[in-house]
Parts: C-alpha cells; sequence; structure tokens
C-alpha cells in the first residue's frame, strides 16, 4: 500500500463532498466523481432547512441530539450559507396538548433551545400566521442554501488537491479477487470542467478505496459488485412561494403528517413536503394532488398561501435505509439515521464502504465518521479539522460592509452578492469594467455570472444553481439569453447554444407544477418573449438552410417620411455561400 | 349622467387600438378604455402576420398563402382572407413608419436572441437590418447592456446561414450611466443628445458614439445597434449616426421594455386621436350589468368609484394570459370581466407539454366566437349579442409558435371594430 492512499468517493452531493474535504484535508488522496452537476441528486432537491432537531425530538432522539451539534457547527464554519431564522413548531387547536409536551420536554432532553410562546407573542413574530393558533415553541431552526455550501466544500477539497469530476457516471466496478481495486467512468465532456461538445471519453480510475456516497443511488453501485444495498428511496415534493411569507421556520406540532413545513429560503418560501416510498430514483410520478396538498394544508398555518403565487414545485428523493430487520412499512417510520456499511464486513467485498440515509444536516458529521474509518484502514493517525475550519466564503465574515459605493451595485443587489459570496466578494466583484444586473429577481451580476462560469465550464446549469440567477419569480424568462450572453466569448457559438436550451429546458420543469394564476400569465410571457420575439422555437441555426433570397430583401422602402434602406443589394442574398 | 357612446372598447393594445380605430373611421362615437400599460413593451415592435403553420412548417414566405389552410378555429379563419389584407391596408396608412408593405413576402429579421424571424412588417428603424439584403453588418453593443452581447449575436447569425458576413463589437456607451441604466436613459440621452465627457472634452453624445464606432467599423455598410435610438427622436439619430459613421443604421429588435412596442403604441394612440376616438388609461373595467343577453353598460373603478360605461355594443380585447384578459387559479380557467366561457381541461396538468417549447394548450386559450366575433357559452350560444372579441383574448392560435400575434390582433381588431360600428348605427 501506498504511503498516502488514493481514495476514490462517488457522489457529489453533501455527503460524498463532505468526504472528499474531510479525507483531503487529513492529506489523503481523493478523487470524487458525480453523475451530474454537483447536488444533482437529493442535496439539490431540498427545502434548504438547517435542522434544530426539532422534528426528531420525539421519535428519534438520536437523529435530534446529532442535528443540535452539527447546526451549532455550520453556522459557525459555513456562516455564508446560512440564515439563521429560527424556527416555531406551531400548535392549532386541533392538535394534542400531550404531543406539544412531549415535543417540549424531547427538545430539552436532546440538548435543544426550546420556549413556549403565546398565541399572541407567536403571531408578533409571524404577524401571518393563523388568528385561532394555540401556541408555539422556538427552536433553533434555519435556512441553509445547499448549492453554496455543497460548492464551498468542492472548493475547500480541490485546494487540499482533491480532484473533482463532474457529469462523470461510474459505469462499472472494478473488482480483483474479492477486491473492489477502483471504479471505471464514461466523462460526459473529458475531464475537468464540464464543457459542452467536448468529447468525454471512459476512464479507469484505480483506487485503494472506494467510498460509495450516492444515497437514493447508492443500490446501483452495489449491483456493480453484486452486493445488495437496500435503500428506500422515498420522494418528498415541495413548493416554492414566488414570496417570502415568513420569515420564520413554520413547523406543525403534531406526530408525523405530510405539509408541515414551511422554510423561508432567500426571496422564497419553500412548502414541504410529502414521504412517499418510489422503486427509481430517477423516474417516479409527479402528481397534482401533492402541489395541492400542500397549499391547502399549509394554509391552515399560514392562511394567505391559500391564494399566492408558486412559482414552481419540485420533487426530492429521500434516501433512507433501514437495517434487513426492522421492516417498516411506512417510509415515514424509517430512521433519518445514517448507516456505514463495511463490505469487507457485511460482504466479503473488501475496499468499499457504502454510506447510506442520513440527513442534509448531518453530512459534515457523517464525512467525519467515514473518514475516520477510512483513516483507520490505512494506519493514518489524522484529526478531522472541518468543524474547525470555516468553508471558503465564511473566513473572516463577521460584518456585511457596504458594497455599493466600492462595487457600483445598488444596495440591495449589493447585499445580496456579498451575502452570497461571503469572504469571496472582494476577490469576485472587483472587475474592470461596468458590473450590470443580469438576474433582476435575484440580483445577480455580471461579475457573479463570469466568475461561476470560471468555475464550472459551460454548463449553465451550474452557473445557476452556484448564483441563483434564474431561479427568481420571473423562472429565467427575463435573465435566460442574458446567462448565454455571457458565456459566449469564453466558450463558441454552438456550445453556448446549447447550454441555453439546456437551461430553458431544465426551467420549464419545475414551472410545470405551478402552471395557473399569475405563474401560469409569467409562463405565457416567457414562452411568448422565447418564441415569439427570440424564435428560440425555430432557431434557423438548429434546423435546415433556409432561402435567404425568397424574403423581403427591404427593396421599394425608400418613399414615406423616414427613408430607410438604400442601395440594397440585388443578387437576392446569395453572398458569401 | 351616465358616460356613454355607440361603441367601448375595453383594451388599449394592438388589437383594442385597431378595433377604436376602424369602428371610429366608420363614423362611429368610440370610447376606449384601458387599465394597464399594454403588453405592447413585450414586444418586439414587429409585426408579424403568420411565420409558421400550426404544424411548425416554416419560416412562410408568404403569409397569405397559408392562411386558407389554417384550422376552423384559428382567428384567421374566423374573419376571412380578405378582411386581413384590408386590416394590414389600415394599419399601413395609419404607421407610415413602417415597412414591408411593398410586398406580401415575409422579411426575415435579427432580433436580440441573435437569430431571425419572419414578420410581415418593420419598423423603419430596422429595414436596413433585413437578413435578405446581402450587404455586410457590423452590429455594435454596449458594454453594460446585458440583454445585447454583438460578438453573439453576429455569430449566432451566422450560424443562422445569412447571405452576409456580420461581425459584432462592444463599445463603452459615453457618458455617465450607472451599470443598470435603463434603455429608456439610453433613449433620452440620444433623444437630446446630451453632452458627454469623452477624454476630458465636451461633445454630443451621437458624435461621440459615431467616433467610437468609426474605431471599429471596416468596410460595413450596415451597422446594427440595440434598440435604444431614441424615443421621439429616433428617425433624425439615425439618420446623423449614418452619416457620421458612413453606413445605414438599424435597430436591433429587443424584449421588454421594448421601445420599438412603445413606440407603435404612441402612434396608434395618437391615430385614434386623430380618427376622433376618445380614450382613458388608468382604470379597470370591474363589472357589468346586462340585460336579456344585452350588456346595457360596464363599471370602471375610478378611486373606489364604480362608473357606468354604457354603449349600444362592446369589444372585448383585454389580452391573454399575458395582458390578464384570460386568468386562471387552480380550479380553471375564465375570463374575468364577462366571464365568457374558456375551453380548457380541468385537469391542470393537461394545460402544457412537458417540453420548453412544446405544444402548449395553454397558449392557445381564449374564448370562441361566431363569424361575427361574437364570445359563445360552452354550448354554442351568443353570451351577449352586443359583445364581440378581439386580438389575444381569442383563443384557437398559438401565436408565439406561429408568430401571428400582431396580424391576428390587427385583423380580428379591425373586423370587431366595423360590424360593432355598423351595427351601433
Amino acid at each position: 500500500m501506498a504511503s498516502v492512499p488514493h481514495i476514490a468517493v462517488i457522489g457529489g452531493g453533501s455527503t460524498g463532498i463532505g468526504i472528499a474535504r474531510d479525507l483531503s484535508m487529513r492529506g489523503v488522496d481523493v478523487t470524487l466523481v458525480e453523475q451530474g452537476n454537483l447536488t444533482h441528486g437529493t442535496t439539490g432537491r431540498m427545502h434548504g432547512l438547517l435542522h434544530s432537531g426539532g422534528r426528531y425530538a420525539v421519535a428519534d432522539q438520536k437523529s435530534a441530539t446529532e442535528c443540535i451539534e452539527e447546526n451549532r457547527v455550520l453556522r459557525d464554519i459555513a456562516s455564508h450559507c446560512v440564515e439563521m431564522t429560527g424556527g416555531l413548531f406551531v400548535k392549532r387547536p386541533e392538535d394534542t396538548e400531550e404531543y406539544f409536551q412531549k415535543k417540549l420536554e424531547g427538545c430539552k432532553e436532546c440538548g435543544i433551545p426550546a420556549e413556549v410562546v403565546s398565541r399572541e407573542e407567536a403571531r408578533q413574530m409571524e404577524p401571518h400566521l393563523a388568528k385561532d393558533i394555540d401556541k408555539a415553541i422556538t427552536v433553533p431552526d434555519g435556512a441553509i442554501d445547499p448549492f453554496r455550501l455543497v460548492v464551498a466544500n468542492a472548493a475547500s477539497a480541490k485546494e487540499h488537491g482533491a480532484r473533482i469530476e463532474t457529469h462523470t457516471k461510474v459505469t462499472d466496478l472494478l473488482v480483483e479477487d474479492d477486491e473492489v481495486v477502483g471504479i471505471e467512468v464514461e466523462h460526459a465532456s473529458g475531464a475537468g470542467k464540464h464543457v459542452h461538445g467536448v468529447e468525454g471519453g471512459t476512464e479507469e480510475i484505480y483506487a485503494d478505496y472506494v467510498v460509495n456516497a450516492t444515497g437514493a443511488w447508492a443500490g446501483r453501485i452495489g449491483d456493480m459488485a453484486g452486493v445488495d444495498i437496500e435503500v428506500r428511496p422515498s420522494k418528498g415534493v415541495m413548493t416554492i412561494m414566488n414570496i417570502r411569507q415568513v420569515d420564520t421556520v413554520i413547523n406543525r406540532c403534531k406526530p408525523k403528517g405530510d405539509a408541515d413545513i414551511v422554510v423561508p429560503h432567500e426571496t422564497t418560501a419553500i412548502l414541504g413536503t410529502t414521504d412517499e416510498e418510489v422503486d427509481d430514483p430517477e423516474d417516479y410520478p409527479e402528481k397534482q394532488w401533492e402541489v395541492d396538498h400542500m397549499i391547502d394544508t399549509l394554509s391552515e398555518l399560514v392562511p394567505m398561501l391559500e391564494d399566492a403565487r408558486t412559482i414552481r414545485s419540485f420533487w426530492g428523493v429521500r434516501p433512507l435505509y433501514e437495517p434487513p430487520n426492522v421492516g417498516s412499512d411506512d417510509p415515514t417510520d424509517i430512521t433519518r439515521d445514517y448507516f456505514l456499511l463495511d463490505h469487507d464486513e457485511r460482504d466479503n467485498l473488501q475496499g468499499m464502504t457504502s454510506i447510506v440515509g442520513g440527513k442534509f444536516t448531518t453530512y459534515r458529521m457523517m464525512g467525519e465518521e467515514i473518514s475516520d474509518h477510512v483513516c483507520e484502514k490505512f494506519g493514518i493517525d489524522a484529526e478531522c479539522r472541518t468543524a474547525d475550519v470555516p468553508l471558503p466564503g465564511s473566513e473572516d465574515f463577521s460584518v456585511l460592509r457596504d458594497y455599493m459605493d466600492e462595487f457600483g451595485l445598488r444596495s440591495p443587489i449589493g447585499r445580496r452578492s456579498v451575502e452570497r459570496l461571503g469572504s469571496r466578494a472582494d476577490e469576485v466583484l472587483k472587475t474592470d469594467g461596468p458590473n450590470p444586473t443580469v438576474c433582476e429577481c435575484e440580483g445577480v451580476t455580471r461579475a457573479e455570472v463570469q466568475d461561476a462560469i470560471d468555475q464550472s465550464g459551460s454548463d449553465l446549469n451550474a452557473v445557476r444553481i452556484r448564483t441563483r440567477s434564474s431561479m427568481g419569480n420571473c423562472q429565467g424568462g427575463f435573465c435566460c439569453h442574458r446567462m448565454a450572453n455571457e458565456l459566449y466569448g469564453e466558450y463558441d457559438e454552438l456550445t453556448t447554444r446549447e447550454a441555453w436550451d439546456e437551461l430553458l429546458q431544465e426551467r420549464w420543469k419545475g414551472q410545470r407544477h405551478a402552471l395557473w394564476g399569475q405563474q401560469l400569465s409569467q409562463a405565457m410571457l416567457n414562452y411568448a418573449m422565447h418564441a415569439a420575439t427570440q424564435n428560440r422555437d425555430n432557431d434557423p441555426a438548429d434546423g435546415t438552410p433556409i432561402d435567404f433570397s425568397a424574403f423581403d430583401n427591404g427593396q421599394a422602402v425608400t418613399t414615406g417620411d423616414d427613408a430607410g434602406a438604400t442601395d440594397v443589394a440585388t443578387d437576392g442574398g446569395q453572398h458569401g455561400d | 349622467m351616465a358616460i356613454e357612446s355607440d361603441v367601448l372598447v375595453i383594451g388599449g393594445g394592438l388589437a383594442g387600438l385597431t378595433s377604436a380605430l376602424s369602428a371610429a373611421r366608420s363614423g362611429a362615437d368610440v370610447r376606449l378604455v384601458s387599465y394597464k400599460q399594454s403588453t405592447l413593451r413585450n414586444a418586439s415592435g414587429l409585426v408579424d402576420i403568420l411565420g409558421y403553420t400550426p404544424n411548425g412548417e416554416g419560416p412562410l414566405t408568404d403569409p397569405y398563402d397559408a392562411i386558407p389552410d389554417l384550422p376552423s378555429e384559428h382567428p384567421y379563419k374566423t374573419v376571412g382572407l380578405e378582411t386581413v389584407r384590408e386590416s394590414m391596408e389600415l394599419f399601413d396608412e395609419v404607421t407610415p413608419q413602417y415597412r414591408g408593405s411593398h410586398t406580401d413576402t415575409n422579411a426575415l429579421l435579427p432580433t436580440h436572441g441573435g437569430t431571425i424571424k419572419p414578420t410581415a412588417r418593420y419598423p423603419a428603424g430596422a429595414s436596413a437590418g433585413v437578413a435578405s439584403d446581402s450587404r455586410d453588418v457590423l452590429l455594435v453593443g454596449l458594454e453594460s447592456m446585458t440583454d445585447f452581447n454583438a460578438e453573439h449575436a453576429a455569430a449566432h447569425l451566422d450560424a443562422a446561414g445569412v447571405p452576409f458576413d456580420v461581425r459584432g463589437e462592444t463599445i463603452r456607451f459615453p457618458g455617465e450611466l450607472r451599470a443598470d441604466a435603463k434603455v429608456t436613459r439610453y433613449a433620452k440621452m440620444l433623444d437630446t443628445n446630451s453632452e458627454v465627457t469623452v477624454r476630458g472634452r465636451k461633445k454630443p453624445v451621437r458624435e461621440a458614439i459615431a467616433e467610437l464606432v468609426n474605431t471599429e467599423i471596416e468596410n460595413e455598410s450596415r451597422v446594427g445597434f440595440p434598440a435604444v435610438l431614441g424615443d421621439d427622436h429616433t428617425a433624425e439619430i439615425r439618420q446623423e449616426l449614418g452619416e457620421k459613421i458612413g453606413a445605414d443604421v438599424f435597430e436591433v429588435p429587443m424584449g421588454p421594455p421594448s421601445l420599438p412596442g412603445l413606440r407603435l403604441e404612441d402612434r396608434l394612440f395618437e391615430a385614434l386621436d386623430e380618427a376622433g376616438g376618445m380614450f382613458e388609461t388608468g382604470n379597470p373595467v370591474e363589472d357589468f350589468e346586462a340585460e336579456d343577453g344585452h350588456i346595457e353598460h360596464v363599471l370602471v373603478e375610478k378611486n373606489g368609484a364604480m362608473v357606468p360605461y354604457s354603449a349600444d355594443e362592446f369589444v372585448l380585447a383585454t389580452g391573454g394570459l399575458v395582458g390578464k384578459g384570460i386568468n386562471s387559479d387552480r380550479e380553471g380557467v375564465f375570463e374575468p370581466i364577462f366571464d365568457c366561457h374558456i375551453d380548457h381541461s380541468e385537469d391542470r396538468y393537461d394545460w402544457f407539454d412537458t417540453e420548453a417549447f412544446g405544444d402548449h394548450p395553454f397558449a392557445s386559450f381564449g374564448v370562441t366566437t361566431d363569424d361575427r366575433l361574437r364570445p359563445l357559452d360552452g354550448s354554442g350560444d351568443l353570451e351577449f349579442e352586443n359583445l364581440r372579441a378581439a386580438g389575444s383574448v381569442l383563443g384557437g392560435y398559438d401565436f408565439a409558435a406561429e408568430k401571428s400575434g400582431s396580424g391576428v390582433s390587427i385583423a380580428t381588431g379591425y373586423e370587431a371594430g366595423n360590424h360593432a360600428a355598423t351595427e351601433a348605427q
């Protein structure tokens, strides 16, 4: 075995990226592969709740205790990704007093700061809460941006020498004599940043150890080596509102149930969720009733949601796992805890461990545990430092400076840019040229978009998740072409056009679940701008060549008060062909 | 005393204005009421008749040729080919700033998305940009304007196979403009030809721009700018820039806020005024009263009071989903003023296609009419005997895919206005 082992980590969600950061900080060589963008799987499809642990304080106290510990750590190391909104568990008259008391006691047992507030106090904090609620419990819930967090972890892992390959799918595990010795992957576009139209290829990556951190996809990787990993994927819907109806995380204080949380997130509020087992993490039904259920049920807590505008809905798949002997029928009964499956101990297959289950809030702790496990195998004696060293963007960032004068940004845009970039603001926003706004809904400027392009290649969806550009009310209606305009130059026209079309298609995908009222009106406007004005649906560059000579060439236009073209060529437009 | 007129038009977009104009020119006493800014500010200012068939064939060289083969529910079929031609004659007569009437053939115009689209009429300001003209083009972008990247647009036009060489260059707009300046701000500076300071010397902004372009131009005889070349003096600005640069200058139509769209709106309001039509903007029509299928008056909200406006004939030109002439909620799709029937699936997941540019049923939502543009209820009977519909409030066509929005508004507006005037007299 080499003195510095090489570890292959599969999966670019929060868990995988947390492991990559941890191992690379301990001096281990790491290669991480992800089939899509970073956060492509479950991490990119969650409600962005930084758990206080309150939700698990009655039924799953181990998870609850882990949550509050990690909640404190993330506030420290990832301050630029976290907004400490605080949270409320709200009791309605029909919810039992018994459960309310259990929740309160449970929080205290798990070390979660919790206080009872009266109806009046709760409604002072959140004026849009229903008038007829009984009371509430305050807890330190927060909102966290999963994209920003994962990108910051990736940046840190790279600084410590890790190799990170996105758009790279594992096609097989390399197994020799009952030992996993590496992975075979297919790059969508060649190693490195994702660039459209660049020839991909397969690569065999040999490793001293493989970590399978693919969450709901873990079973597929297991199948490649003939081991069973019984992940039970469970889908949940999340519906995004156009504004923040609440500034605090609102939970319903009752035992389990669908549609029981509202998380304020940036300029929006996210309603969640459902919990339903699915067979395939990539192909499952997305139903109207789920969206309606969110709005109807959560209106009991926040009545104004009933008539509010939703901008899109999306579904995520929880990577739930339970040990083979438990056998829960209902996915809501499956533990949210995580499990480390060492395939040597479990299946007599050396060289690989899978990590399954768990929650976004405890991603770092999971990374620590599996890194300890790997280091122990190789006799490496290195401390975990991920709980102490701030992520890039969160270093030395105690006061939000007023960047308006310094960077010539309008005040709200400057503030939001700085919140997103954290301590990287200086580095990103100091540009030579003017820095106009690209996405008005989310206040994203050219400098931020250019920075994201530098990091992520020609993939505009990757630019989107890094900057939030095109993620606001208009859902890209006004800025998709602007993002494409920013991409051109670094990349050629064809590459830009492909990335632009992918972005339009992705933006359409989630809006389909919000198509009524104002958002249907918005969708029609977007369609009109993109199809009628820009002709994106019938772009001659995509289709068959046009006989330009068959169309009006502008001749005979010299009458009227306002002379137009003169001296037009008369060859009907064959020049240059 | 009630406010009375022969014809009351509700809506101040292209359909409402054309409708009021045609009714006024037929001698009727016309009043137009509109609530908000019309959707013309979103439109490129290009006036399309038909660029593609509903099956996606195109670009069509002759829009009139394709009209007889349209499906029967299409508004062009309702009014007929001759009406489409007549309505365009009216349009051409009142908008001398537009080009393209010399031929039935569509023109292909570059837009800010960097590709070309077929259209029937185009502002004089855009005319030197037609893609079937073989003279070489220099596109000029403005550094702060994220909506238009001249180099990108040039490369895209080249990929579309245009029959000329096209190049893009980016300049910094002279003067002290904020990075996020609105298009109206650029237009205002050009309209007033404000003085700007360039390397310590003061000079008029048009001259300063021409000097910047002159350092970039090679032998192109056409120069295209994003559509910011003035609001009130656009022809003069174009001419002056053209003389100083030594090339024909044109504007590339843009998205909202679209100056060419707003200029068209201004011109049509002016034409309505000249024709003796009355208009007022800023107050919504909230309700109506009818008896035996005959609308007596509509109620306009003014500072909290409901004011009745009575007329013999009414024209509904309130727009489609964008203009809120058609609205929806989680339960269904409706027309908010008269509650005219809108045909739609009960399952809102049938309202759209899964592809971004798929065949979207929502794009064709609107009222169904008889052959005189009177809305019909769910069983095919008249909603009201004296109500007509025009423009995007009509169903049965997808203007975005067909590139037929302006043409349908003009043709149905013209027809509705004519019928209303005839009936009222």
